[in-house]
Parts: structure tokens; sequence; C-alpha cells
């Protein structure tokens, strides 16, 4: 086991400890894996609401006349493009294509970025984002430690808030961020979420953070707003399709690969890192497609088993949970492009007894499903 | 976290109560709370024979799967259909309701190896 005491404690972690969460350590950090039931906590969130402390989330402005330029180089996508108070789901890759983070880029103002990144991703984001920003005029800061981040999400996080805030919630748009005011505290507020559900995400002051997650406990309490933990907050990004770094996304797969070249802006003006990479890769034949999986039977497809064709490995899982929604076993899996054709084939026949995933030896059946596997009611 | 004295113990956290020649299997309460919520649950067949140490059947939780180790020597007696239909009453009464499945001892069997109520607690204490 790690040793708890080497693990980096977020602005709220004894807030978890009172709370009587069971912690974990994850990248580094000591987390809350859930308070009670993990199911409990999920369900929560796709009927009420849940609150989530994502302080390990890395946050590393770029600031400065030439912030805009200098994200256009180091990120696949168009930051420049954005109007200030508007948001993106982005990645930066190396020059081989090969995906080194995604992040969601939030323009503050004209000349103020803020980068939020894997916690595990941090460190090697803000080198990335230092060295191409090179000689141009913007600034780079890892201010990981200047923010509590805690997100609010379920189809009940807009009436859980609104009395708390000064915003006016109905005209903050989906990944639109503004400045305001919440429980008395200044917090950055974006309407942005990783739960397949609406929901907000609160950039708080550290020191006001438990003031702000006690304020909304409070005011959910009877809206069902629960606090909800890593594991929860695991399967509904899962049952939402939403990749997961070191799951679906890795430095040997390129945006492509996962399903996601619409994120790599190759009409840009200007060079970017993986440029000549990227382009190539957008041309060319896929190698591999990820692919939603619903097993047939109780037995949970796990990250790195095979997925077999007639019995033949044809690829692997990435992530795979039993779905609280669905109430079955689901995975994201990358499979051969020729196995998705004809797995899609055999849907259509009504044959399903040819995909399988090779759960410790015995050959467990499952459907190739379209991604996502859950999608919020309009 | 509860561990009743009246039970008997396994370092694979599992809980065993002898009565007569039938031992009755489950897992304990701090197994349960580190597995999170159980979704499946895989048990030997009634009849079959079981041995001591070696698996015999999983446990299967939201985050992870765990086999279930033969705390003792015998023939399956019965097994808990239950929690096949409802494997969340294992988080819910993992020494009662949640029980997993019986095992017929072998004559004069003693069952070595089984720890008590305190020396399963002091092995918990060390391997946190």
């Amino acid at each position: 086991m790690t040793d708890p005491h080497a693990l980096r404690r977020t602005p709220l972690t004894s807030v978890h400890e009172r709370l009587g969460a069971m912690l974990t350590g994850f990248a580094g950090w000591l987390m809350p894996l859930r308070y009670g039931s993990e199911t409990a906590e999920h369900n929560a969130v796709r009927t009420a609401a849940g609150l989530f402390d994502l302080s390990h989330m890395g946050e590393i402005t770029v600031t400065g006349p030439q912030a805009a330029a200098a994200l256009d180089y180091a990120l696949v996508g168009q930051p420049s493009a954005l109007a200030p108070g508007r948001a993106r789901y982005t990645m930066i890759c190396a020059p081989d294509g090969g995906i080194i983070d995604d992040l969601i880029v939030y323009r503050l103002s004209e000349d103020e970025f803020l980068v939020v990144a894997n916690a595990a991703n941090t460190p090697a984001v803000f080198q990335a984002l230092a060295d191409r920003a090179g000689e141009k005029d913007a600034r780079v800061a890892d201010r990981t430690a200047d923010y509590a981040l805690i997100a609010l999400q379920g189809p009940h996080a807009e009436r859980i808030l609104a009395p708390l805030t000064d915003a006016d919630l109905a005209g903050v748009k989906y990944y639109a961020s503004y400045p305001a005011t919440v429980a008395g505290t200044s917090v950055l507020l974006a309407r942005t979420g990783y739960t397949g559900e609406d929901g907000f995400e609160l950039f708080t002051p550290p020191e006001q953070a438990e003031r702000v997650w006690d304020a909304l406990s409070a005011a959910g309490a009877a809206d069902g707003l629960v606090p909800a933990g890593l594991a929860a907050r695991d399967t509904l990004r899962l049952e939402a399709g939403m990749p997961l770094y070191g799951h679906e996304l890795g430095p040997d797969l390129t945006p492509f690969d996962a399903g996601l070249g619409r994120v790599v802006k190759l009409d840009k003006p200007g060079d970017f890192v993986g440029r000549a990479a990227l382009a190539e890769r957008a041309g060319a034949a896929p190698q591999r497609e990820l692919v939603g999986l619903v097993g047939r039977s109780r037995r949970v497809p796990r990250h790195g088993y095979e997925v077999l064709w007639d019995e033949a490995a044809c690829g692997k899982v990435t992530s795979g949970a039993p779905s609280p929604t669905l109430g079955k076993p689901i995975a994201m899996a990358y499979v051969t492009p020729g196995a998705a054709l004809q797995a899609r084939q055999s849907e259509r026949d009504g044959e399903h007894d040819r995909l399988a995933v090779d759960v410790r030896g015995s050959a467990e059946p499952a459907d190739l499903v379209p991604l996502p596997f859950y999608r919020r009611p309009a | 976290m509860t561990v009743p004295d009246e039970l008997h113990y396994t370092r694979e956290h599992e809980w065993v109560s002898i009565a007569g020649s039938t031992a009755s299997i489950g897992i304990t309460d701090h197994a349960q709370r580190a597995l999170g919520d159980v979704v499946y649950v895989s048990l030997p067949a009634a009849g079959s024979k079981v041995t001591a140490g070696e698996p015999c059947g999983e446990v299967e939780s939201t985050k992870s799967v765990s086999d279930i180790f033969a705390p003792v020597d015998g023939e399956v007696a019965e097994v808990n259909t239950e929690i096949e239909e409802n494997p969340g009453l294992i988080n819910d009464d993992p020494y009662g309701a949640g029980w997993l499945f019986k095992v017929t001892l072998p004559a004069g069997e003693l069952t070595p190896g089984l720890l008590s109520a305190a020396d399963y607690e002091e092995f918990i204490a060390t391997e946190e």
C-alpha cells in the first residue's frame, strides 16, 4: 500500500475524513474513493445531484499578449478562436501525434487562459506548455495549489446552486465560465463536467473551499445532493462514453484513434506541435477503433482483458465496470476495424455469440453498441 | 467495522462459523468495505469438494474482482442462492444474510490455521 502520509491532501481532505470517506491514493493525492455505497452515489448524480472534490486536477494559467498564439502552437485545438468566457475540450500531443493529455481550456479574458489537466499529467503538461511558449510573450504558471475545484453535477445542480450565487445560471451556457460569487466567495464558475449530466465546476480559493462545500451540501440536502467519490466519477464518465487518460488515451494513441479527431484543428493557421504526424494520421486508414461493449453475462470486462471475435483476439478492453444505470457490465475497448465492422454486421443480423471478452479464461459474450452508453434526457 | 468474537477468520478476509460438522463461510465486514458494492458472486457448486487455501469462487465489485479461497477442506453442502440474485446482501449483512456457502467437514477435522477474532483484528491492523 502507498503510505497515506506521502500523499498530497486537498483543501477538502479533512471534510472527507469527517464524512467517513474511504480514501485512496490517486495520482499522488489522497482522494475520496467513496463515502458510502458508490452505486448510490452514482445514482444520486443521475437522478438528483452529487458533490465532488476535484482539487487534484491541475490548473495551469497561460497569460500575456501572446498567450493565445502560444496555446494555438502548443495544443491541437485553436484557443485563439474562443471568446472570453468560453471553454473547449482539447488535447496536447507529442510531435509524433501521441496524446500527452486531454484538457479543458478556459479563456478567462483576451490574454488569460486556464488549462485544466489530469492530476498525473500536470507536471508534463506544464513542462510542455512552458517549452512550447518559447520566446513568445506568454507566461505559463502551475497554479494547482492556488485552486480547490468542486464539481456539482446532476439534474438538480442548477436549482441547488441558484440561491447561493449572484450569477444568472440560466444564462451560463454549457462550456462557459464566469467569475461569480458563491456562498459569499469569489469563484470561477464553469458549466462543465465529466459525468454526462448538467452541472457546474467551481474553482475556489483553497482557504474558502470548505465553506463553499458546506454551503452547497446544506443547500442541496433536501434536493438529494450527496458527496460522491472517484469510484462513482469513473462509472459516470464511462456510461457517458468519456475517455480517461491511461485507459482510452495515452502516448501511443492519437486523438483519431480515440474517435476524437474533431479536436484536431488541422485547418487552423500556423504550425502546431504534432501537425505533420496528425495530418498524416487523419488521411490514413485507422489501425484501431474505440467501441462500446455491453456484456451479456454478469461478469465484468476489465481494463486489459482481451476482446475476442470468433474466439480469436481482436482487441483490448480499456475501461470496464458494472453500469448502475444499465444494470449490466459495460466496457470501452480498442478493436481492429475489421472486427468492429463484422461485429456491427452481426448485430444487425441478430447474431450475438461471436463477439466476447476473455474474462479470466472464460469467453463472456458481449454486444457492440454505439457510444455513449448513457445520454441524459433532453 | 465489526469482527464478531464467536467466528473464526482467515487472512483472505473470510469468516467461518462451525456448528457440529458444518462450516458456514462468508467474507468479513472489513472485506466488504474494501471491495465496495458487490455486483456478482460466483460460488462453488453444491456437492463439489473444496480444499483449504484454494480458490473456489469469486466476488466482483464495482472496482475489482477477488477470489474466494476455501478456508477449510470439505464438501459443499449448500450455497446461498439469495446472494446470486441480490449480491448487495454481502455489503448489507456480511455475517448474516450475506453468507456465501456451507461446507461439510471431514470427520475429525480440526480446521487448523483459522484465526480468532482478536488475531484477525491484529492482522487487519498490520495490513493497513
